[in-house]
């Protein structure tokens, strides 16, 4: 089987979630409370799972012999195609919270879509992860309630990191030439039909917060042409470090 | 360093299937019953071993004296009338 | 019905205790009673208890950092989610343990500045650095190995809460060691490198396991009261042995060499002997004289200073929230 349109689509899925629950791993041993060490513990372990299915599922459609190590550990930045949003650096706390609300708050309906995907494998992955998700958004939705209407320092770090991050939210309903092709042929969901849920929930969240929605103004793009910005090289230097020292060997 | 917001003390209790009773897991600090609730999932059910999750302040739970604990519970212990086996029951008759 | 101002459920905790009490306390020990929150206990009980429980529980609290270490660099997708997994148990433990400890009327924060401040301490293994990868297999194998070895009697002490605290914990446990086992099996049937990366790791992590166990029977300060108490049920040395005795078989399967040319079978007592340890290293290490006992409480202090915001923001949306529901009912 080779099909490289699915898999490039896949691909770009599968490293959404692994650099996003990489990112959260990066919080062991750093959380603000023991019992959110758990919790963001808990939300990695589900992303880096999610990831685990769905590039075993692109090495199959690729039909090269890569597994999901070949595909984690030997690709460089340029080739990796997540979304610019997930790669962002942790920040603090309320930096996490804000990419965790903007991220969920898409792929909730996103995977909820695509449990209706006419590809079965990517069904299978989306039946997982929507309820993974629905959880992740709770999490998501609960923290920038407190850190919004919480103290005005947390106000004001939380009203930042939604500021900052909101330039890398455009991407998220954007649909690159294969992706339109992989939905109307109904094995992908249409991001665009995202995106009125998304602004519901947004709004909703933000309102309950006593946050203010930025106006568009700059969007980030190109995470899935491998144009990312400069920390997820280091990112990935870091996690792939013993792949390369070592290359060919098992672990 | 004395002076740290502390977070209040919840106690968990978690059903582990329906038809089972839920049953005291341990306890979470949170700031309040939604936190406590999400804690309690995090910490207590990751090996799927919960259903349903109750959580309870620890100040809101009022508790039996163990000094009291003779005059509470040792009247109970010679009333053998209350037991089945305090009571005859011809062999003929068979089980009852 | 926990932690809540019950230093001495009849009064002045200062109240001198009576050699009748004292009496009826160890006899409901002798018998194998457990020991509940609420329930007398003398103040040398209590203190000893949470002097144990707080440092176990801060053991596996710093015990996440070594291997934290390496969560970000774990060279297979397998791993890092195993990984993840472990180092996310010990936090939970450490939760448990913190909660075992409070009900016996001292607060997680008070344990915690105790902690910071070094007044408390934690097992000393965890003042060495993961240089390597074959680190975490060690620290699986041998670390989580010596823990089991001393946790699985505590799971029978005679305090309520410790006991099921630890029932919970040595459950989540029992994958610890084999995920460390199964680390060391790859690098040790792997690439000459890989098995020079193994060995390198069990000749550093030896010794510091062995002596997780604590100081030799001979002088131990705490150790005799403790088995009279039932909070402990085996002798520093008895556990250790039995540490040895399982592992150097473990190790001849894996075809790498115990770092003591001292460690061989002996016929006579049916045991594996041991070369002598460096007690004065020990306590040297103890007392802050190790390779990363610096690092690891910075580390400590600086997640709590930087998540301060985080519990005072939760704490006043709380009451606002309270708040609001009261003026609306």
């Amino acid at each position: 089987m080779s099909d490289p349109t699915l898999f490039q689509y896949v691909l770009g899925l599968a490293d959404d979630q692994l650099v996003l629950g990489h990112r959260l791993s990066q919080w062991t041993g750093r959380a603000p409370i023991l019992e959110e060490e758990l919790a963001l513990g808990n939300i990695a372990l589900d992303l880096i799972g999610q990831a685990r299915g769905l590039y075993q599922y692109a090495g199959a459609l690729e039909g090269a012999g890569r597994d999901e190590d070949a595909l984690a550990y030997h690709r460089d930045a340029r080739g990796y195609l997540n979304l610019t949003l997930v790669e962002q650096p942790n920040g603090d706390f309320a930096q996490t919270i804000a990419r965790q609300l903007f991220y969920t708050a898409m792929a909730l309906p996103f995977w909820q879509a695509m449990t209706a995907s006419t590809d079965q494998r990517l069904a299978a992955v989306a039946a997982k992860a929507e309820k993974e998700t629905a959880y992740h958004l709770r999490h998501a939705t609960e923290w920038t309630a407190r850190l919004g209407d919480g103290t005005d320092e947390s106000h004001r770090r939380m009203q930042a990191a939604i500021n900052q991050l909101w330039a890398f939210t455009g991407e998220l309903f954007e649909m690159i030439a294969a992706e339109a092709g992989l939905a109307a042929a109904g094995i992908a969901p249409d991001r665009k039909t995202l995106r009125a849920a998304w602004d519901r929930t947004i709004d909703a969240t933000l309102s309950d917060a006593s946050l203010t929605r930025p106006d568009d103004s700059w969007m980030a793009e190109g995470g899935r042409d491998g144009l990312h910005g400069e920390d997820l090289g280091h990112m990935l230097a870091e996690m792939q470090s013993l792949q390369r020292m070592h290359p060919g060997l098992q672990w | 360093m004395s002076d740290r917001a502390r977070l209040p003390l919840w106690e968990v209790f978690i059903r582990p299937r329906n038809g089972l009773a839920h049953r005291h897991v341990g306890s979470v600090h949170a700031s309040d019953a939604e936190m406590a609730l999400m804690a309690a999932r995090d910490v207590y059910t990751r090996r799927g071993e919960g259903r349903s999750i109750w959580v309870a302040p620890a100040s809101a739970i009022a508790a039996s004296d163990p000094d009291e604990k003779a005059e509470m519970f040792d009247p109970a212990d010679d009333k053998t009338y209350r037991q089945p086996t305090d009571y005859h029951v011809p062999e003929e008759v068979g089980d009852m | 019905m926990y932690a809540q101002g019950l230093i001495n459920a009849s009064g002045d905790p200062n109240a001198a205790e009576t050699p009748e009490q004292l009496a009826r306390f160890q006899a409901r020990i002798d018998a194998e009673e457990k020991i509940e929150a609420r329930d007398w206990m003398p103040a040398a009980y209590r203190k000893t208890l949470i002097r144990q429980i707080s440092q176990h529980a801060h053991s596996e609290i710093i015990g996440m950092q070594p291997e934290g270490n390496w969560v970000t660099r774990a060279p297979s997708l397998r791993r890092k989610a195993s990984l993840l997994a472990k180092v996310q148990d010990e936090g939970g433990h450490g939760l448990y343990l913190y909660a075992a400890a409070e009900t016996l009327g001292i607060s997680r924060e008070e344990m915690q500045d105790q902690l910071l401040s070094g007044a408390a301490k934690y097992s000393s293994i965890f003042n060495y650095p993961t240089l390597t990868w074959a680190d975490i297999g060690a620290i699986g194998w041998l670390v989580d190995g010596a823990a089991i070895m001393n946790q699985i009697p505590l799971c029978r002490c005679s305090y309520g809460p410790y006991a099921r605290a630890m029932v919970r914990v040595c459950k989540e446990e029992s994958f610890h060691q084999r995920q460390g086992y199964e680390i060391m099996t790859t690098l040790a049937q792997g690439a000459p490198e890989q098995k020079a990366m193994a060995q390198d790791a069990l000749n550093r992590w030896w010794t510091p396991s062995v002596m997780m166990f604590g100081p030799p029977d001979t002088d131990s300060v705490h150790s005799d009261q403790s088995m009279t108490w039932k909070i402990k049920r085996f002798t520093n040395d008895a556990l250790r042995q039995r540490f040895v005795d399982a592992t150097v078989p473990q190790a001849d399967y894996l075809g790498l060499t115990i770092p003591d040319p001292e460690c061989k079978w002996n016929d006579v007592t049916q045991h594996y002997d041991i070369g002598p340890l460096d007690w004065d290293d020990f306590w040297k290490v103890v007392k802050g004289g190790g390779p990363m006992n610096r690092q690891r409480i910075a580390a400590r202090q600086k997640a709590d200073d930087d998540g301060a915001w985080v519990r005072e923001a939760a704490l006043a949306y709380a009451a606002k929230r309270s708040t609001q529901q009261e003026a609306a009912e």
